[in-house]
């Protein structure tokens, strides 16, 4: 307890240095928020470091931290995995906009499924995941698979202990495609869960998978990806079953309409689109619309205007997928619209 | 001349014992300070949680961020039956431990077996949890849980305790990780304390014919109660807030269990999990909360702890 309380006082008096050595220069911008996209992020500021010399800090100190320190005006910039809702929004003068798009992945390991064989839909995961269906010779899940020989086990869910936005675009999805779920528990970074175990973070959730027999677990595709699990098919929206593969969480972002969604508030779970895959969604930065201090703002927007122009392939190459054009043109338009300086001057024209 | 010299050096030194003093109450009241802050702080953090379920909070299991209604049932639970579990295990076998290396051992054996205990105590918890993780999980899935299950969960009025499926993580598991961290340090206070017991008392017992045992158990035991007691405690404080390790292996889940094979959760590891994505006021005041009960059970464990020690030292008293 002591040396943690060491390294707590510890990791504060940097962050402090921290915030303290880069809002001395003008032109160094500071971020916090999702640990989800820190990889890209960070990758991101190597880049444009080398590139302009202007420094961008980021922590990933989780979606919750970072929303309460953009409300709070102690960064630039705040991130999240969770959208805020438009009146959340309008409350703190704010505007959020997607940087890049990732996607949940159920995995399971099970004796006699071989990789990426195992068909599932919405309403039988929710299922699962109600502890509903416990075993894993179900006739539902039967029904969906019937050139697999599934054993008479049962099943062991794991699921995330810790708030994370991987949990929240799973829930999301869940409570889209079954009503149970979603009044008996509902979407967030963290629910309250009706079966199984907890692991902390996705090497939590990955390790109990892969030591246990007869589990199932979600975790980001990028983890499922570079630690070769044992991914599953889905059936989208469309009635399809597909694979996750970048394709796929690019045909979601694709088909969703981005344009009726007012503050950019777009969950890309179950969307409509043949090679969908149905559990994706983007993850979040949050900007105050008044910039008090519009240089910074101001090199904010372009840091970012840089990522959508260059930083697609640094991001495919962590298996992050770009957002498509025609967002990106959404979220330059929404810049000119609602970012602006204390005279009411558009920061990018 | 030499008067006026001693004079000066008497007025510096008076000077000098002055700034020390006030350096050493500064120190012992700067801690005070930062007690009295963090109980402050912990308070007002968690007035809206305090304000919304009063002293429900603490009976009730349900944990449910989606419709802001918590209860910390579950954790309290998990904290106190890991600990003592933990602490079941943990003080048998830190006497065995001390009691080899002051009076058993070959003295060539001390030496090295006392630097392992302590290098034990060294070990960054995360360690043990990933140890505890990936390999110790599945072998205690494998090998024990099952055996378990089929005798002793098969019994009356135990037997629950020791039933359900064989996952590997669970309380038990925690209980027996938060053993492992915690031993080092019971057996290393009490090596120290046995040590320190006069060789006289002991050769006075042994030459009334008293076995090793009796030696230990009426003679050395007594005479270090104290410190033994310091020494469980420290361990037991240290079970009770022990956070990554715990995390790792409890199974992080919201539900009571009658089985202590099944997952369940402890107030520092669900802190740890979900205080960085708590978003929204009741959520983190419910969570600072888990932590001012934290704090209280930790403040009335020690309490009863030197209440204990200082009765059974007047009961001494009365029987001389």
């Amino acid at each position: 307890m002591n040396s943690k309380l060491k390294q707590l006082i510890i990791g504060i008096a940097t962050t402090a240095a921290l915030v303290c050595a880069s809002t001395s220069r003008a032109t160094d911008i500071t971020g916090a928020g999702a640990t989800f996209p820190y990889p890209i992020y960070a990758k991101w500021a190597e880049a444009y470091k080398a590139q302009t010399g202007v420094a961008m800090n980021y922590q990933s100190i989780g979606s919750g931290g970072g929303i309460k320190q953009i409300t709070s005006k102690t960064v630039d910039f705040g991130a999240s995995d969770m959208p805020l809702k438009p009146e959340e929004l309008e409350k703190n003068g704010l505007m959020q906009f997607p940087t890049v798009i990732g996607g949940v992945v159920p995995v399971v390991n099970v004796v006699g499924i071989s990789a990426g064989t195992l068909k599932l839909d919405g309403a039988t995961l929710a299922n699962i995941y109600l502890g509903k269906i416990t075993k894993w010779n179900d006739p539902a899940l039967v029904a969906l698979n019937k050139d697999i020989k599934l054993p008479d086990a049962n099943i062991t869910v794991v699921h995330r202990s810790d708030g994370s936005g991987t949990s929240f675009i799973f829930t999301n999805y869940l409570s889209k495609v079954s009503a149970e779920w979603k009044s008996a528990v509902g979407e967030s970074t963290a629910v309250s869960w009706k079966a199984g175990i907890g692991g902390k973070g996705n090497e939590g959730v990955a390790a109990n998978v892969q030591r246990m027999k007869n589990t199932i677990g979600y975790v980001e595709y990028a983890y499922a990806l570079q630690n070769k699990m044992n991914t599953v098919q889905m059936k989208n929206r469309d009635g399809q079953f597909v694979k996750p593969e970048d394709n796929s969480f690019k045909a979601a972002a694709a088909g969703a309409q981005w344009d009726k969604a007012p503050g950019f508030y777009k969950i890309l779970t179950d969307e409509a689109g043949k090679e969908s895959w149905p559990i994706s969604g983007a993850t979040f930065v949050l900007m105050h619309k008044a910039q008090e201090k519009p240089e910074t703002g101001k090199e904010v927007l372009k840091f970012f205007d840089w990522a959508y122009d260059k930083g697609g392939k640094l991001a495919s190459e962590l298996n992050y997928v770009p957002l498509p054009d025609n967002v990106v043109k959404l979220i330059r338009a929404a810049w000119k619209a609602q970012v602006k300086d204390a005279a009411g001057n558009a920061l990018m024209k | 001349m030499p008067t006026f010299l001693r004079e000066a050096s008497l007025k510096r030194h008076t000077v000098l014992d002055m700034l020390f003093r006030n350096l050493t109450r500064v120190s012992a009241f700067g801690v005070l300070m930062l007690l009295v802050a963090i109980i402050a702080s912990l308070i007002v953090g968690s007035m809206p949680a305090i304000r919304a379920f009063g002293f429900g909070f603490l009976t009730s299991s349900e944990w449910d961020p989606v419709n802001d209604r918590f209860g910390a049932l579950i954790p309290i639970v998990g904290t106190l039956v890991t600990s003592a579990i933990a602490l079941l295990i943990a003080i048998p076998v830190s006497f065995g431990i001390a009691i080899f290396l002051t009076e058993l051992s070959p003295r060539i054996l001390r030496r090295p077996l006392g630097v392992a205990v302590e290098l034990l105590a060294g070990i960054p918890s995360i360690i043990y949890g990933m140890w505890g993780l990936f390999i110790f999980a599945p072998l205690f899935a494998d090998r024990i849980e099952p055996w378990l299950g089929a005798h002793i969960g098969t019994m009356p009025y135990i037997g629950p305790l020791f039933s359900g499926p064989p996952m590997g993580i669970g309380i038990l598991t925690a209980g027996i990780i938060l053993a492992i961290m915690v031993i080092p340090f019971i057996a290393s206070v009490m090596r120290d304390v046995f040590e320190v017991v006069p060789t006289l008392l002991k050769e006075s017992a042994y030459g009334l014919g008293a076995t090793t045992w009796e030696v230990m158990w009426k003679v050395v035991l007594p005479y270090t109660k104290v410190g033994v007691a310091g020494g469980i405690m420290l361990g037991l404080g240290r079970a009770l807030g022990e956070t990554m390790a715990v995390t790792f292996v409890i199974g992080n889940s919201h539900e009571l269990s009658k089985s202590l094979l099944m997952p369940g959760n402890s107030i520092a590891s669900a802190l740890a999990n979900e205080f960085t994505e708590a978003y929204g006021g009741l959520y983190t005041s419910a969570l600072i909360e888990l932590g001012l009960i934290l704090f209280f059970i930790t403040f009335v464990v020690l309490s009863l702890a030197r209440y204990m020690l200082f009765k059974l030292g007047q009961r001494e008293g009365q029987a001389t």
